[in-house]
């Protein structure tokens, strides 16, 4: 067990990368604390997997190191490395049964049958596999088969680290939440590193404790599932997490002063000074937009009703603006103000946060 | 997949059936016809039981041959499996390399048979010939046309380089279908080569090896212009497999009623084995 | 370990290559330089083999004759898996799995034991030296092979493609000629190989249903080997140009090989 680091990496799948899109990975740097429940979050294609892959040892990074405690292991294949990876299929060996899939690894390692046969008991007991623990592994179903992919990780008791790749892709919607507080309880229990990768933003927010959020081989944000809601330090995290997204909407600074066409917006928590940026954007939330009596004029195109909250669509002059109000609400008809709640509303240079 | 019950589906495999069955069922009762009867042409025939039955399985002729063709078989399998297995393991996986090898490898496989016999005469002649040249140098007393160990080591040597190409692109088939997450899975719990091997590659070629066991058994136990070509059975039977036996028999000494039955009870014996096969084969197609 | 891996394939090819290699040698030497000397490459380096080939009407029909058998065979083959294989592929029918085995056994069949039947059938229905009778003959083993092949091509694409087009108004030969074959392409392509290489490499019953006519190249190599004496050196030249078809049909086909040697089934 010990402290991930990663440090300056990069990874390029072409021999001779040239062009900023030849890289996967794109000079990430981040700590991982020992125990703690992470969540990679990401869309298909941003390098979630691949800096997976690093981490585990089955691909070397361009450039850049890794650290197990500060020791540098960039070099080490994953066998040294002692780690456990759970594939987004469940991977078992066909031939052998429940309980020699799960000994596999400890007899690869060449400890005792009598310790790997505690080991195995208590693992299965751990997973609900104890009663088809003697059949052919070939003959479960998709989430027994990966609670013996899981297995092969918990088994051994050194790991350093395990990790998920969308490990809940191929199982039925309604096991999904029943594997999922499993992994949750099984962290509570064992205290082990963890992380979790999948472009699922409930998968992600539900188990993990800090969330990573990448973005084109890049990590934009790293925070817990309520920082990311509250103050997404990159746009690409404020539409990404939340239903709906964030409104990004195009905005104009004069004198420090931020306007959408011409009215103003005020904002509590930026410091904004009179040079001229490339891209202004102003984002807020659809949970922290009312209607009021004044304010940014808007055109109300549509609603959807959730049950208890309402999803209003409405069109300004500067873009489409959606909001979320309480069912108890009423909804102006045709044109209406809405009001940004200051402290929530942010700008984006670059779509980067300004603070 | 879910098959639905349609009888008129019997029009679609009509032509199919009229053609092999033209081919197959008319000869076939031909063979039968002889295999029954004694006959002084013209059509006349005399029945004669099972008389051509119990003399062709008492003959030691007939023991022998299939003796040597169930032992050239075996040999053959016994090779050719792990050695196109093995072959397959070490391909290259992408580049320029892959349809190079499997170009080159397919070669053999397109060359007429009795070419492929002339071919490895001429490369096994002693005198002239490549192999036979090399191994004559290098202090072998090797003469395949006049001592039967070297014919069979030739005849063999020249069917594991006919044929293993089939049993390496059709490993080479199945372990192109494996996951890559298997090989990471098992990197990771510290799995040996060799425990790769028998876990997860092996499990995934069964398939692909039934049809490689199956064709190659069939083919080498039917196996006739080849070595008729190479060595023409010799010296003596030496090489007379079962195939090259029977065509002595019906075509060289007009023995047709015992021909027949031999030819009817070779044919049950290629027909069981496939059988048992082919149902192995069936059932591992439904269970995945 | 992992750096000499390219040994294995690199060591098996070119022990695939020596005796081709050596027939391409003895075919660009003179009778006196194969008879007298042991060379490793043609000393009087020589076309006239090649030249008697391409100019003696005795040889070169041989090949236009084995060509004509094999692609009629291949066509006869294909046409007539086509349907039947999507019936096994698609449909329950009526002893449909004994049918299978049944077709299959032909495949079985030692071609040893159905030479002479096939001399006195094919000559009944006078039909014997004729192109016809091999490529009829050959579709024994190529049918049933290639119904195979296709069943296995068939059987992996969905059946909901069917059911799209039904429900979109194609009749069936429309749905079958239009969308269906088109989206097995490669599996015909594999399957017209197979027929091909296996029409192509048979000699038994090619030899035994021709005399004249018909004769087939690889029949007219053996008449030479054996009557004319010692001319190993136009035999290597024969035996040569007999490895060129199969060359370019695999070149042609070197996408879907691996694929097409599991015949549709990995």
């Amino acid at each position: 067990m010990s402290k991930i680091t990663l440090k300056d990496l990069s990874h390029s799948y072409l021999q001779f990368p040239t062009k900023n899109e030849d890289w996967a990975i794109k000079n990430v740097n981040i700590d991982w604390h020992d125990g703690g429940a992470y969540a990679l979050l990401g869309p298909s294609g941003c390098g979630k997997t691949t800096l997976l892959n690093i981490i585990s040892g089955l691909i070397n990074p361009t450039k850049g190191q890794i650290l197990f405690d500060n020791e540098n292991i960039t070099q080490k294949n994953p066998v040294e490395r002692n780690i456990a990876q759970i594939f987004q299929f469940p991977v078992i060996y066909d031939t052998m049964t429940v309980f020699d899939n799960l000994a596999f690894p400890l007899r690869n390692r060449k400890i005792p049958e009598e310790e790997i046969e505690n080991k195995v008991k208590e693992i299965s007991n751990m997973l609900e596999l104890t009663p088809t623990l003697y059949n052919r592994a070939s003959g479960l179903t998709a989430d027994g088969k990966q609670k013996i992919s899981l297995g092969r990780g918990l088994a051994r008791s050194d790991v350093n680290v395990i990790m998920f790749d969308e490990p809940l892709t191929v199982i039925d919607p309604h096991l999904k939440w029943v594997l999922r507080s499993k992994l949750k309880e099984l962290h509570q229990k064992i205290k082990r590193t963890m992380i979790y990768v999948t472009h699922d933003q409930t998968e992600a927010l539900t188990f993990a404790d800090q969330v990573v959020v990448m973005h084109e081989g890049q990590i934009v944000q790293t925070g817990t599932p309520v920082e990311l809601f509250e103050k997404p330090k990159h746009t690409f995290v404020g539409h990404f997490i939340g239903s709906p997204g964030m409104n990004i909407l195009p905005c104009k600074i004069d004198n420090g002063l931020i306007f959408i066409n011409s009215t103003n917006i005020e904002i509590s928590n930026s410091k904004l000074n009179n040079t001229s940026y490339s891209k202004v954007e102003l984002g807020i939330r659809p949970e922290f937009i009312s209607f009021d009596k004044k304010g940014l004029p808007v055109k109300v195109t549509n609603v959807s009703h959730t049950g208890k909250n309402n999803i209003i669509e409405t069109e300004s002059d500067g873009g489409k603006i959606k909001l979320i109000t309480k069912a108890s609400v009423k909804i102006p008809e045709g044109s209406a103000f809405l009001n940004f709640k200051k402290d929530r509303t942010y700008v984006y240079k670059d779509d980067w946060i300004v603070e | 997949m879910n098959k639905t019950v349609n009888q008129k589906a019997w029009f679609f495999v009509i032509p199919v059936f009229v053609l092999v069955a033209f081919n197959a069922i008319i000869p076939l009762m031909t063979v039968v016809n002889y295999a029954f009867q004694e006959t002084f042409g013209n059509n006349q025939f005399m029945w004669e039981g099972t008389r051509w039955f119990k003399q062709i399985l008492i003959s030691e002729r007939f023991h022998a041959a299939l003796g040597r063709q169930v032992l050239f078989t075996l040999i053959i399998l016994a090779i050719q499996i792990p050695l196109g297995i093995f072959i397959a393991l070490n391909m290259p996986k992408e580049g320029l390399g892959v349809p190079i090898c499997l170009v080159l490898m397919s070669m053999p496989l397109l060359i007429p048979w009795n070419v492929v016999g002339a071919m490895w005469n001429i490369f096994a002649l002693p005198d002239i010939g490549f192999l036979g040249h090399s191994l004559n140098a290098l202090g072998f007393d090797y003469n395949f046309t006049q001592q039967s160990g070297d014919a069979w080591f030739t005849t063999i040597l020249m069917d594991v380089w006919h044929w293993t190409s089939l049993v390496v692109l059709l490993s080479y088939a199945g372990l192109r279908s494996i996951q890559p997450a298997y090989y990471q899975a098992a990197e990771i719990d510290g799995a040996t080569r060799w425990a790769v091997f028998r876990h997860i590659e092996l499990p995934k070629m069964k398939k692909v090896l039934t049809i490689a066991i199956l064709l190659r058994f069939m083919d080498s136990f039917m196996i006739y212009t080849e070595p008729f070509v190479l060595t023409g059975g010799g010296p003596g039977n030496a090489t007379a497999f079962l195939s090259i036996d029977l065509v002595k028999m019906a075509l060289g000494q007009f023995d047709l009623g015992p021909a027949a039955a031999m030819s009817l009870i070779y044919f049950f014996i290629v027909l069981t084995v496939c059988w048992v096969f082919y149902n192995l084969m069936m059932r591992n197609e439904s269970n995945s | 370990m992992k750096k000499f891996k390219w040994l294995v394939p690199t060591i098996y090819i070119i022990f695939l290559m020596l005796p081709i290699y050596w027939l391409l040698n003895m075919s660009f030497k003179t009778t006196t330089e194969i008879i007298n000397t042991y060379t490793l490459w043609p000393q009087e380096f020589t076309l006239d083999n090649y030249k008697k080939i391409f100019t003696d009407s005795t040889w070169y029909t041989g090949y236009l004759n084995s060509i004509y058998y094999v692609v009629l065979n291949t066509i006869i083959s294909v046409a007539a898996a086509l349907p039947a294989a999507y019936a096994f592929s698609r449909y329950k029918f009526l002893g449909d799995k004994h049918l299978f085995f049944w077709l299959l056994t032909n495949r079985m069949a030692p071609p040893a034991v159905f030479a002479l039947p096939f001399f006195q059938f094919y000559s009944s229905v006078n039909l014997f030296d004729t192109h016809v009778a091999v490529a009829l003959s050959h579709c024994l083993f190529n049918i049933p092979l290639a119904v195979w092949i296709l069943e296995g091509f068939m059987s992996s694409v969905p059946k909901e493609l069917d059911e799209t087009a039904y429900v979109d108004g194609y009749s069936f030969w429309k749905f079958f000629f239009k969308i269906f074959i088109p989206t097995i392409t490669a599996g015909i392509g594999i399957t017209m190989f197979f027929c091909f290489m296996f029409s192509w490499v048979e000699l038994l019953l090619a030899k035994t249903l021709t005399a004249v006519a018909a004769k087939p190249i690889a029949a007219t190599m053996t008449r030479t080997a054996s009557t004319s004496g010692y001319e190993l050196g136009l035999l290597a030249a024969a035996g040569s140009l007999t490895i060129i078809p199969g060359a370019i049909v695999i070149y042609f086909v070197r996408n879907y090989i691996a694929k097409g040697f599991a015949l549709g089934r990995v």
